[in-house]
């Protein structure tokens, strides 16, 4: 018992070595240009020696934790009550997300409301847009895709450039805006039908690369760097926003307030996001849906089985990057400023990160997990008063990717499916049922 | 002539640390099949481990002795990122070896990005220049319209390369790791019934892998002088483009595939265009894997169904 207690003792200090060794030189001494700008180094031993601590304690709580019992015998599940809850909790979600801006407005007041509205409101839903395009491509068609941005970016610069140039409004610009993304994800599809899974991944993100690296340097269509902007604001079918005549708000016999302006902003992504919902769920009855469900099954079944896995994945690349398109030009115009910084690969690998924390393949997982990212992201922002504590250099939302790769590897290795491990087909013989995630393999793709 | 000289040499000297790095997607990819898509981050934190060591030697201790201290942090650098990549393997992938095939590669993008967030956290985000060293340089040619030069840095650089490329070509070839990971390559049930420790050749891969990536990151702090939280991601998919032009899973296509894009890189930016120098890269990339994806020197993959 004695030399148990020992062992566990001396593999917690070699855990809290390993730990000093990670942080010795990275974590405990930051490096800083002085006045003559020159390098030098800072020592913080005392964030390595917690980094030690820690490692320490953990190991040494999880040698007397108990194991974890072996899972309990499959219990019988009632399907028709989990359904029943599940379409309970969807309309109680659509409630709330319908009601928010009135809750928000009620609750903060129109000018406490606009950060409410807009970070809280118009960014998330334009990741669950970005989630739940890439979901078609990612999810059912099981093509892991690392250049989706390049679709995104597709399409705001559609519109931005179209509204420069040509004045076209917005209503005119989202349909092209899509139709061009789907376009280009044809274009980028053909060259990697051949590949599958890693390779694919790694030739989408050269594609989605070379996008951004040509629209910064082709200067004379894109203006590089500086981006474009000012192009067009959004109006109310026409009437435009602002505190004019002919005005939103002197029409309607209103007070004018820039909060009208977010508000059909958010209602014009909801709308589109739900579309884009609404599509994919219809998409997978569909012969081409159940296709690509397969398709993510086991490819080289597919194929035996006489489907043409060109239409197949060729379809997922448009639909998803029309999609992509799509929201696009929701970005262009609610920002009225687009430029390359804002498609770069982390934007890309936030976007999958969603799909797979959601959980592949399944829509309310997805959404669930842009709320958590994209919220939680902006809940970091709030988390300032922190500063107080630990010195004015701490700024939380640099933590943010840091914790949002951490929960890839977590889920990766935890929860391989995301939150929302339960797959069900979209046809069966006879009872509907759902499958856990864990029993079902997965093919080559 | 003499840019095309100059360029030849430039293009060498950076194929070599992109042939290092690309060792360690290779070997990897090799003895488990996976894109080890958080390698170029490795490279970079060795970047950052390499200046803060040869700092902390100087602030420290005080020596002030060049050859003493690159050679010390070369070797610390390498057993540090050895750690590193050794604890990656142990928490991000092991358990993910019997798991659907993009299990790996999303795990690996997401150390990635961690990786990179966590230097960027720990040392700030801004760039860092080290004090520059070995700025001599030798004159090949003279009078003509260009000075063609070769510094002692490039020198440095290519004869660690050539030395650490043959000390490691003698652990794969000669000893008993190296014979287990070539049994594990060639299939890994098989050699864990045999009684190697599959485990083990897994993890001494990474070890092995992140050390070459930590010579290319000492050389790279001493070639460029600036280190940047941000600097693991591009330099990451050239190597890997190395590893997939050599061939992946072939180690000596690696270091020629690496001296392949160093020269295409350099010579592109010299007569084509320096701000598409990244496209190169990616194109060739995107190109060698449609249509030649077993690259120069790989096997092709048959696939049993």
């Amino acid at each position: 018992m004695a030399g148990a207690r020992a062992s566990v003792l001396v593999d917690a200090l070699r855990a809290a070595a390993i730990a000093g060794g990670l942080a010795f030189p990275i974590v405990a001494l930051r490096a800083e240009p002085d006045f003559s700008n020159k390098l030098v180094l800072e020592p913080r031993w005392s964030w390595m020696f917690a980094a030690m601590a820690l490692a320490f304690l953990v190991r040494l709580a999880s040698a007397f934790l108990p194991r974890r019992a072996a899972p309990a015998a499959a219990r019988p599940r009632d399907e028709a009550a989990a359904r029943r809850r599940g379409r309970a909790f969807a309309v109680f979600g659509l409630g709330v997300i319908f009601a928010w801006p009135f809750l928000v407005l009620v609750v903060a007041g129109p000018s406490g409301a606009l950060k409410w509205i807009d970070n809280y409101g118009v960014q998330i839903l334009i990741y669950v847009m970005l989630g739940w395009g890439l979901n078609i491509v990612v999810g059912l068609a099981g093509l892991l895709d690392l250049g989706y941005v390049a679709f995104y970016a597709v399409g705001a610069y559609a519109y931005a450039l179209l509204a420069t140039h040509y004045d076209l409004s917005f209503w005119l610009c989202l349909p092209i805006a899509g139709i061009l993304a789907a376009f280009w994800g044809v274009l980028l599809g053909f060259p990697v039908l051949r590949l599958r899974g890693d390779y694919l991944a790694i030739v989408t993100l050269a594609f989605g690369e070379i996008i951004r690296i040509v629209l910064v340097n082709f200067s004379t269509l894109t203006n590089g760097d500086a981006g474009i902007g000012n192009f067009a604001t959004i109006t109310f079918f026409g009437v435009p926003f602002n505190a004019s005549e002919g005005g939103f708000a002197a029409v309607f016999g209103l007070d004018h307030s820039p909060v009208y302006r977010l508000v059909f902003l958010y209602y014009l992504i909801l709308a589109l996001a739900l579309v884009t919902n609404l599509a994919t769920l219809r998409l997978r009855r569909l012969p081409i849906g159940r296709a690509w469900e397969a398709l993510r099954e086991d490819e080289i079944a597919c194929r035996s089985l006489g489907l043409d896995t060109t239409k197949v994945k060729l379809t997922a690349f448009a639909l998803g990057a029309m999609f992509g398109g799509f929201a696009g030009a929701f970005f262009a115009v609610r920002q009225d400023f687009v430029s390359p910084s804002s498609f770069n690969f982390i934007e890309s690998a936030t976007i999958l990160a969603i799909v797979v924390l959601g959980g592949r393949g399944s829509q309310i997982g997805v959404a669930a997990a842009a709320v958590a990212i994209i919220g939680g992201s902006e809940l970091l922002r709030e988390l300032d008063v922190l500063k107080r504590f630990l010195g004015s250099e701490f700024d939380p939302t640099q933590y943010r990717m840091l914790l949002v790769g951490l929960a890839m590897v977590l889920m990766m290795n935890w929860r391989p499916r995301g939150f929302v491990a339960t797959r069900a087909p979209t046809i069966a013989l006879g009872e509907r049922r759902a499958i856990g995630g864990d029993l079902v393999r997965e093919g080559r793709g | 002539m003499e840019v095309f000289l100059q360029q030849l040499i430039n293009g060498l000297t950076l194929g070599s640390i992109y042939g290092l790095i690309a060792i360690g997607y290779t070997m990897v990819f090799g003895i488990i099949g996976m894109v080890n898509f958080a390698h170029g981050d490795v490279f970079m934190l060795s970047t950052f481990i390499a200046l803060i060591l040869f700092l902390a030697l100087k602030q420290f201790l005080g020596i002030d002795s060049l050859a003493v201290s690159f050679v010390v942090v070369m070797v610390a650098s390498m057993a540090l990122t050895g750690l590193w990549n050794a604890m990656i393997e142990r928490f991000a992938y092991r358990r993910l070896r019997g798991s659907f095939r993009l299990a790996p590669l999303i795990s690996a993008i997401g150390m990635s990005i961690f990786l990179s967030n966590f230097a960027y956290v720990a040392q700030g985000p801004r760039n860092k220049s080290a004090p520059p060293m070995l700025t001599d340089v030798i004159k090949l040619t003279e009078g003509g319209a260009y000075d063609v030069t070769l510094s002692y840095k490039q020198i440095l650089i290519v004869v660690v390369t050539a030395t650490l490329l043959a000390a490691f070509w003698f652990v794969v070839q000669k000893t008993s790791l190296g014979r287990a990971q070539r049994a594990c390559e060639q299939d890994a049930k098989m050699a864990a019934l045999l009684g190697v420790d599959v485990n083990r050749t897994i993890a001494a891969t990474f070890v092995i892998g992140a050390a070459l990536a930590a010579v290319a990151g000492v050389l790279y702090m001493v070639y460029y002088g600036v280190v940047n939280a941000n600097d693991g991601f591009v330099p990451g998919v050239k190597a890997f483009t190395a590893a997939v032009l050599g061939g992946i899973g072939s180690i000596p296509g690696a270091v020629l595939g690496g001296l392949l894009i160093g020269l295409i890189e350099t010579f592109w930016s010299a007569y084509f265009s320096a701000d598409y120098k990244d496209v190169a890269a990616f194109s060739i990339l995107a190109v060698t894997l449609i249509f030649m994806p077993s690259g120069l020197l790989g096997r092709p993959e048959v696939e049993k169904v």
